[in-house]
């Protein structure tokens, strides 16, 4: 067995997660009341997808450097479970703004960008499967991720900061006003000592599923690697 | 310091580290008990929703970790 201490410690920060999530007391906070405990699984989801497509943008460099066929197969997989986390951050997001905001999908600037996200990363996957010359995928797709990491920030962090939103961060006097935003000062001490454990599960949940799935791409293309 | 000791001395100290949760579960708890099954029915049936995503979650880490060690014992046989 390889080093198997950090799946031992990411199913221990979930359990806390899933225990503690549900028995602190929460702030009361303009209508979220106690929704506002999805603070510890639908935003994890977004910090997951973070990292996850940032390792994957990382291999894609590393395999433009190396023309090591390993690192295609390490940047496509942590891309598949990056887009995972992605739909699982909309479908979550979705439920909780009908509760919140009233409709599920209420073209706030952030959901539509981090749809426009998944969609990218969703082209991504159909561009690796559109060829057939391994090196050629290899070479192409490496190219696309770093264009699409690029768009994806920007996406996801900078411009739903510059318009009115509904998600934390935006500007003041959106529509919906009586959400408070959350970012920042407003999550209290006790809801922070729960909110970081979750979001470092959650990541090494991802970082766990795309290696699973990476030994496995690893195993089946044995024969195109050369150590 | 062996490796497996170093194991064990993390995994402890992140468990005990969580114990402090406790202080607060109790406090909401005390306030709310109610009859035969105290906890469970407090706080609107909250806790049936959390044992209910305990077990998903237990499954889920049972599952992946199957999976995990059929993976390695193919990456040795390989």
């Amino acid at each position: 067995m390889k080093s198997n201490w950090w799946k031992i410690l990411c199913i221990g920060l979930l359990f806390f997660t899933f225990s503690a999530g549900f028995l602190v007391k929460v702030p009361f906070l303009g209508n979220l009341h106690e929704s506002i405990r999805n603070f510890f699984f639908h935003v994890p989801m977004w910090f997951g997808q973070i990292v996850l497509l940032s390792l994957s943008l990382g291999y894609s460099i590393a395999y433009l450097r190396t023309q090591n066929i390993k690192h295609d197969i390490y940047a496509a997989e942590f891309a598949k479970t990056g887009i995972v986390y992605g739909i699982l951050g909309l479908g979550t997001g979705a439920i909780w703004a009908n509760y919140t905001w009233g409709e599920p999908w209420s073209n706030d600037p952030k959901q539509i960008a981090a749809a426009i996200a998944v969609l990218i990363y969703l082209a991504y996957l159909v561009l690796r499967g559109s060829m057939n010359d391994i090196d050629k995928r290899a070479g192409v797709s490496a190219v696309y991720n770093i264009f699409a990491y690029f768009i994806y920030i920007p996406l996801i962090m900078i411009l739903p900061r510059l318009v009115q939103s509904l998600h934390p961060g935006g500007m003041e006097g959106a529509k919906g006003g009586g959400n408070p935003a959350l970012g920042g000062d407003s999550l209290d001490a006790t809801m922070r000592l729960i909110f970081w454990p979750a979001v470092l599960g959650w990541v090494l949940l991802g970082i766990w599923i795309s290696s699973l799935k990476i030994r496995l791409s690893l195993l089946a293309n044995k024969n195109l690697i050369n150590e | 310091m062996s490796k497996k000791n170093h194991l064990k001395r993390l995994i402890l100290s992140v468990i005990f580290s969580f114990f402090n949760v406790l202080l607060y579960a109790q406090t909401s708890a005390d306030s709310t008990e109610n009859g035969v099954n105290g906890v469970m029915r407090s706080h609107d049936k909250i806790y049936v929703v959390m044992v209910v995503c305990i077990t998903i979650l237990t499954v889920l880490f049972l599952y992946l970790i199957r999976i995990d060690l059929k993976v390695s014992k193919k990456e040795k046989i390989s």
